[in-house]
Parts: C-alpha cells; sequence; structure tokens
C-alpha cells in the first residue's frame, strides 16, 4: 500500500527539479517534464511514472561492500539481510566537555564532586579525537563525520580535504561522508584512491563512500546534490540517498503520509543514481523525523519517529534495496536520564525492522546540535545491549539436546546448582557483562564521572594513522591539507 | 615429580575441575586427570596429605580468591573452584591420619532456619567454606531449631551457621542460639549468622557470635571464631 501511494506521488504531484540532467536522464527513461519557474531558478515538474521506477531498481545490487583501511573492518550490507550496523553522524556544531567539579554542599556540609558541562565549538582537533575513539568504540561500525569544523583556517575551498584526511587519518573503519563542494569531490577521491592503493582497488574496498542529500523535503530536488549524485555514480562509488522530511512541516505527520512522502523522495534519488550509471552501488537513506509541536525543532525520542523508521526499512528491503537509517540521538541537551530513555528506546526499536546501516548513533544530543564524547562512549553500551537483544536466537535444536542433559546432571548433583554451566558461557563471552560504569555511592549517580574517566582511557590509546609514505603522497598531490594535520612532519 | 603434580592439583582448582571428565575455563581440558585423580595419584605416590592440603587444594582455592578479587574470576568460577576442592577432600578422607579428624580448619553445621525455603545464598556459603578447607554438613532447608542443635551434638561440630531470608523466619535463629544453651553446648559450638534481612546488631541481639554479610564473609568470620 505504501508503494501504490509512494509511486502515486511521484506520477502526481510528481516531483518539483532543480537540476536539468536529472530532468533529461528521467525524461529519456520515460517520465514527461514541464518546465516552470521558482523564485529566480529554473525548475521542472517531473512525472515519474511507474515503470521508470521500476526499472532502476531492477538493477540496484542487492549487496553493497563499504570498504575499510583495515579489510576486516568492512561492512557487507545485504538488501535482504539481518546484519545491523551502527555508525556515528551527523556533523554537530558543538563538542560537549565534561569536568569533574569539587561542591560543598550547604546542607550537610559533604564535598561532592559533580560534573560540570560546557559547550565548545566544533573544530578540526575534534574530529580527529572523535574519529579516533570512534575506532576504540567496539560497537561503532562506520564512521559518519559528526563534529562541524569551524577553525579560522578552513574555507569552503580546503574544507572536504581536511575533513576526509581527519578522518581517514584517524580510523580503519568504514567511513562515509557528504561532500560540501563539487569542486572538491575529485580531490577526495584522489585520496581515497591513494589509500587504497589506485582506482580499482578503490572501487573493490571503497574506503570511502558518500551521502548525497538530494532531496528537499517535500519532493524537490536539489540542483547541486543532484550533481554530485550523478557523479558518484559514474564513479562507480556507494552512495546514500539521504533525505530527511520533518513530519508536521516537510511531510504528513500521520505514519502512512509521512512513509509515503519519504519512500518516494528516497525512490527518486535511486532512480536518477541508476539511470546516470545502471548497477552502480546505492543505499537507501531515509532520515524521516518527527515536529516538536512547542517549536517545530525535530523531535527523535517519540514513538512515531520508530515507526516512520522501521517502515522505511521495510519498504527497502521489499524494493532489495540495502538500507540506511536512524536511531539513537537524544533531543536532550545533556547526558542523563532523558538522553538515556530516549537512546534507548530507539537502538531497542529501530533493528526490529533490521535495517543495514543504522547512523547518528553515537553521542547525539540536543537533537544533532551537540556531539558528546562521553555520551558516545554511553552509547557504545547502549548498541552492545541492542546488538545482543537482536541477535540470532539461542532456541535450537543442538541447545534443546543440551539442555536435557544439563539439567539431568545438575538435578542428580549435591546442590542443583547451575554454577559450572554459567562459568562455560560466561567464559565464551556469551554472558551479557551489565553496566559497566556503575557507582558504588548511595546518593548520587556517578556514571558520567565513571565514563569520564573511562573515555581519558580510550583517548590515550594509541592512534592509527595512515602509513608515512601514504601520507606524504597524499600531501604531495592535495591542495588545501593543513600541514598541521600531518602526523610526520 | 611431586612438586609437579602438586601444581597441576592447583591449576586444576584454578580450572574447577573435578574430575577427568569435566571441562575447564579453557574447553578441551575433558579426558585430562582432574582434581580427583591428581590426589589419588599425589597419595599413590606418597607426598603428605598435609602437602596435598596447604600446598594443593588450599593454594589453589587462595588463588582463586586473588583472581576474584581483580575481576578476573566471577562468582561460578569460585564455586567450581570450590566444588573441585570439596572431590579432592573427599578422596583424602580415608587417608588421614587418627586424629585428624578430617574436619580441616573446623567442621561447620549449616542450615536455612525453619519455614524459610530459601538456600541460594545459603549453598554458596556451604560450597564456599568447603572451598575454604572447614568440613560442612549442610541440612538444607526449613530445619527446626531442635534438630540443628542436635546435629551440632552428633556432629560435635564447632560451628554452626545460619541462614535466613525472611524477617519472619528470623527470629527463627534466636530459637537455634536457645536450643545449643539447652543442650549445653553453647560454650562449645560458635553461631554465625546470615541472609538480606540480619545484621551485626541482629546477631548481638540474639546471642549469635557473629554474623556475615556474604560468602566471603562467611569464611573471614568462620576462620576469626575457630581460630
Ligand atoms: C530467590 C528468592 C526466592 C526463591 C528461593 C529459591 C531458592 N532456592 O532459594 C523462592 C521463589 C522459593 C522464594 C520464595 C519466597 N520468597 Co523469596 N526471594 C528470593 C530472592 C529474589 C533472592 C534470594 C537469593 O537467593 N539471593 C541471592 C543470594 C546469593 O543472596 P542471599 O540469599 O542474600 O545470600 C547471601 C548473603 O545474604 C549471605 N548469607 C546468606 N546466608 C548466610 C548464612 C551465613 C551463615 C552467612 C555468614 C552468610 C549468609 O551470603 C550469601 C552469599 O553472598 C529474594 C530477594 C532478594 N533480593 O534477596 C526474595 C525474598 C527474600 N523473598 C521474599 C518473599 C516474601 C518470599 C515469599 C514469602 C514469597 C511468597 N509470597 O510466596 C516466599 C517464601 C518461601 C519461604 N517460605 O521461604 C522477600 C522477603 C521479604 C522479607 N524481608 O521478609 C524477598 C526479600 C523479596 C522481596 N523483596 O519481597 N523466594
Amino acid at each position: 500500500m505504501i508503494d501504490k501511494t509512494s509511486l502515486g506521488l511521484l506520477e502526481n504531484p510528481g516531483i518539483l527539479c532543480y537540476h536539468e540532467e536529472s530532468v533529461s536522464l528521467l525524461e529519456k527513461a520515460g517520465a514527461k517534464a514541464t518546465a516552470t519557474r521558482e523564485g529566480e531558478h529554473d525548475a521542472w515538474w517531473v512525472s515519474i511514472p511507474e515503470k521508470v521506477v521500476r526499472q532502476a531498481l531492477e538493477t540496484v545490487p542487492a549487496k553493497i561492500t563499504l570498504g575499510a583501511r583495515n579489510p576486516e573492518n568492512r561492512v557487507i550490507l545485504e538488501a535482504e539481510g539481518n546484519r545491523v550496523h551502527f555508525g556515528s553522524g551527523s556533523e554537530t556544531n558543538y563538542w560537549l566537555e565534561v569536568k569533574p567539579e569539587t561542591f560543598v554542599s550547604r546542607e550537610d556540609g559533604h564535598e561532592r564532586i559533580i560534573p560540570v558541562m560546557k559547550r565548545n565549538r566544533g573544530n578540526l582537533d575534534y574530529l580527529c579525537r572523535s574519529a579516533h575513539l570512534s575506532e576504540q568504540l567496539e560497537n561503532l561500525d562506520f564512521f559518519i563525520r559528526n563534529v562541524n569544523v569551524q577553525d579560522d583556517d578552513i574555507t569552503t575551498e580546503n574544507k572536504d580535504v581536511n575533513v576526509f584526511f581527519a578522518a581517514l587519518n584517524n580510523i580503519t573503519k568504514p567511513v562515509i561522508s557528504g561532500v560540501a563542494d563539487f569542486d572538491q569531490l575529485e580531490k577526495v577521491v584522489n585520496m581515497a584512491e591513494i589509500i587504497a592503493g589506485g582506482r580499482e582497488e578503490l572501487i573493490k574496498n571503497p574506503v570511502v563512500s558518500f551521502i548525497t542529500s538530494v532531496v528537499k523535503s517535500p519532493l524537490q530536488i536539489v540542483a547541486e546534490t543532484a550533481e554530485k549524485l550523478i557523479a558518484i555514480a559514474r564513479l562507480g562509488l556507494p552512495v546514500v540517498i539521504s533525505t530527511s522530511p520533518q513530519g508536521g512541516s516537510t511531510a504528513p505527520i500521520d505514519e502512512m503520509g509521512m512513509v509515503a512522502q519519504v519512500n518516494a523522495e528516497a525512490l527518486a534519488g535511486i532512480t536518477i543514481n541508476q539511470l546516470a550509471n545502471p548497477g552502480a552501488p546505492v543505499i537507501y537513506g531515509a532520515v524521516p523525523v518527527r515536529a516538536r509541536m512547542d517549536d517545530l525543532h525535530d523531535m527523535y525520542g517519540v514513538p512515531e519517529f520508530c515507526h516512520y523508521n522501521m517502515d522505511c526499512a521495510q519498504m527497502a528491503r521489499y524494493y532489495k534495496v540495502p538500507c540506511y537509517s536512524t536511531a539513537g540521538v537524544g533531543d536532550a541537551r545533556v547526558p542523563g536520564i532523558q538522553a538515556a530513555v530516549e537512546k534507548m528506546y530507539t537502538y531497542t526499536a529501530v533493528p526490529f525492522a533490521a535495517p543495514g546501516l543504522v547512523h547518528y548513533a553515537f553521542g547525539l544530543l540536543d537533537k544533532t546540535q551537540t556531539f558528546s564524547p562521553e555520551q558516545a562512549v554511553l552509547d557504545n553500551h547502549k548498541i552492545g545491549m541492542a546488538k545482543f537483544l537482536h541477535r540470532e536466537s539461542g532456541v535450537n535444536e543442538e541447545a534443546a539436546e543440551r539442555t536435557l542433559k544439563t539439567v539431568q546432571e545438575v538435578m542428580h548433583s549435591p546442590y542443583r546448582m547451575y554454577a559450572r554451566h554459567a562459568r562455560g558461557m560466561l567464559r565464551r563471552g556469551e554472558i551479557f557483562g551489565g553496566f559497566p560504569f556503575e557507582g558504588d555511592s548511595e546518593d548520587q549517580d556517578q556514571t558520567l564521572l565513571n565514563v569520564h574517566e573511562h573515555l581519558k582511557e580510550l583517548e590515550a590509546r594509541d592512534k592509527q594513522y595512515l602509513p608515512e609514505e601514504i601520507c606524504k603522497k597524499i600531501f604531495d598531490t592535495t591542495p588545501g591539507l593543513l600541514p598541521r594535520l600531518n602526523p610526520y612532519k | 615429580m611431586s612438586k609437579e603434580l602438586i601444581g597441576k592439583i592447583v591449576d586444576n582448582v584454578l580450572q574447577g575441575r573435578r574430575n577427568k571428565d569435566d571441562e575447564g575455563i579453557e574447553e578441551g581440558m575433558a579426558g585430562e586427570p582432574g582434581v580427583a585423580e591428581l590426589v589419588q595419584d599425589a597419595i599413590d605416590s606418597g607426598i603428605d596429605t598435609d602437602e596435598i592440603l596447604l600446598n594443593g587444594l588450599s593454594r589453589g582455592m587462595e588463588m582463586v580468591g586473588q583472581k576474584y578479587e581483580t575481576g578476573e574470576y566471577f562468582i561460578p568460577d569460585m564455586l567450581t573452584a570450590a566444588e573441585a576442592v570439596e572431590e579432592g577432600m573427599k578422596v583424602m578422607e580415608p587417608h588421614l591420619v587418627k586424629g585428624e579428624d578430617g574436619s580441616g580448619k573446623g567442621k561447620v553445621i549449616m542450615a536455612t532456619v525453619e519455614k524459610d525455603l530459601h538456600d541460594i545464598g545459603k549453598n554458596l556459603v556451604s560450597i564456599m567454606l568447603k572451598g575454604a578447607g572447614f568440613t560442612v554438613v549442610d541440612l538444607g532447608i526449613d530445619v527446626p531449631a531442635a534438630r540443628i542443635a542436635e546435629a551440632a551434638e552428633e556432629e560435635k561440630a564447632n560451628l554452626v551457621g545460619l541462614s535466613a531470608l525472611l524477617n519472619t523466619t528470623m527470629s527463627n535463629m534466636g530459637d537455634v542460639v536457645k536450643e545449643l544453651e539447652k543442650k549445653g553446648l553453647r560454650d562449645k559450638v560458635k553461631v554465625l549468622i546470615g541472609g538480606a534481612p540480619t545484621s551485626e546488631d541482629f546477631a548481638q541481639e540474639i546471642g549469635a557470635d557473629s554474623y556475615g554479610k556474604d560468602a566471603f564473609a562467611a569464611i573471614r568470620e568462620a576462620e576469626k571464631l575457630l581460630k
């Protein structure tokens, strides 16, 4: 029913497309375009018939590999698979610093250590730290840049190369990212080729994949992003078609309305991508959120968010296209009870629909405005719980046989205790470890203080920089890279 | 030779292997001799029982305790190790010299008091006491005070360990103290209590000798009381 409604929308009203080449690709495939003017810009109303979309879907690869500097960290996405991978994102403006300070209570005169928080503007150094931290978090499977760099020496012309390098030099897991400036795409790809060891190697092991927010909801195709989308499709590198409508403002707020529209938007993006290069690796990316009713900001920790995202993941599965979904954003501004409730809720629910990728999952607070490294460490644990919850069931023939044996044995033992049996599982790592940041105070929650200490240990671990000769080659061939990012200088 | 055997006993206590059929912490050990077989070997090759007890079984258990404290071992590891020690003790029993009745550090009667069915904590304490070298006679659950005193007399016990998990049954612990007094045993038998609703204060109130908050405290207190 969603499929039918979405295809109905693509036919009428169709999409409002601001990108001429996309329009001609669609027209050639059988769509009808009518030129119009939107303010200062040329635009086209494009009515896309069902068969154009279906044909495009036929050429989408159902299996995509996201490459990584360390091949063991590659992520294999299967449209109909059940593996859910969690990653970071998106560009936050602020980095939340936690500082423990000692206070004396006016009531009882006792000293207490309380975490004090401060928001700092994002910069390149924070981005490097975040990528290095992401390398350490065992439940983080892929990296999307999560700090918006606002250094004085960063410009439109040098931003992309520097942020890509900052990420790639600090993490050996798959890196997925948007490109801010079309003219920088080639330099970024060149850098990736050097790391992968050539063009062909990069196609086999795409150490970078891209995100294009090609759709401006409702149902509009943006010129600049469409251009990037087509270019990336022709390079044969994986790309996420990301569309993020807000229920209540840029999309209907009800489940059916939202999902029909966001699904139509994702299909439009995928269609353009496949028309540009049939068989190019493409990922169905839907980031539908709900509006907050008091100020029209995004709202993530609510049941509707789960409905929207789970529906989209099921649609992607239905079309046999790998899916990129979302969970774990806190509406809360700081780590704490509200953040834990909102995050745990979506980490638990969204994977029921088994999207291959779940982004926004580490450290995001204040509806994606703020990144907190302490929160990322906490989220790593929550995601561990979600992964454990959603793993393969332990009920099977072999376990049944084992159970008969165990119970028979224990019933005839002195204390009828299953400790020996539990020990086996404990040692095989089959028992979940419990909350690792538990405090021992009886009158204060010490979680954040303990996480802060653990974060310091993680940040002190060795860096996994690129080898020296590769760094040299990158610096020699990439104009605009800031020398201070070179670890060997 | 003797050093090597004793070392193997220690290793197998650490692995929690009662006998050759058991798996250890590391897999693939089934089939190798466990504590029971190794203790038998040690006795057959003429090693002193004291040596087996002190440098083998007790030493192993001590190391288990240390590993627990550093977070390497968990409760299931402690319990399986204690079971292995118990198995070794069974093999040793007939070979202990007269006068040494095999009670090691002392003989303990353990019981959950009358009308109380909770025994997970009590079993943990029993097994750990055995592992620490005490001889434990466990009377089980829902045991009347008179029966506990009787057993203490029959077994010539040095210590009675009582467990209660209900605030409606904890007062039955006081009855055990009274029964022991009635039999004129109170100066010969110490009383140690435990279980969530009990406390240091409560122990004093009913005239028990000591209270232990968990199985480790139980070992500590028992050792103190029987010194
Ligand atoms: C498991 C359990 C049961 C099981 C017992 C199974 C079994 N094989 O033991 C079953 C289901 C049978 C049960 C029944 C009942 N239970 Co119940 N049960 C529990 C529970 C959840 C856990 C107890 C436990 O095993 N803990 C784990 C062990 C390892 O800890 P532990 O027993 O405290 O032992 C440690 C220490 O206390 C100490 N220790 C213990 N004994 C000794 C002895 C010595 C000498 C020393 C030194 C130390 C020591 O060392 C141990 C190891 O560290 C507790 C809740 C709780 N949090 O305690 C309720 C609890 C004890 N039960 C309770 C109740 C009310 C009942 C029932 C009345 C329920 C009912 N309405 O039917 C019945 C009573 C049955 C009866 N007549 O005894 C209440 C008691 C309230 C109170 N203060 O009186 C509790 C506290 C639950 C609650 N919050 O309401 N229960």
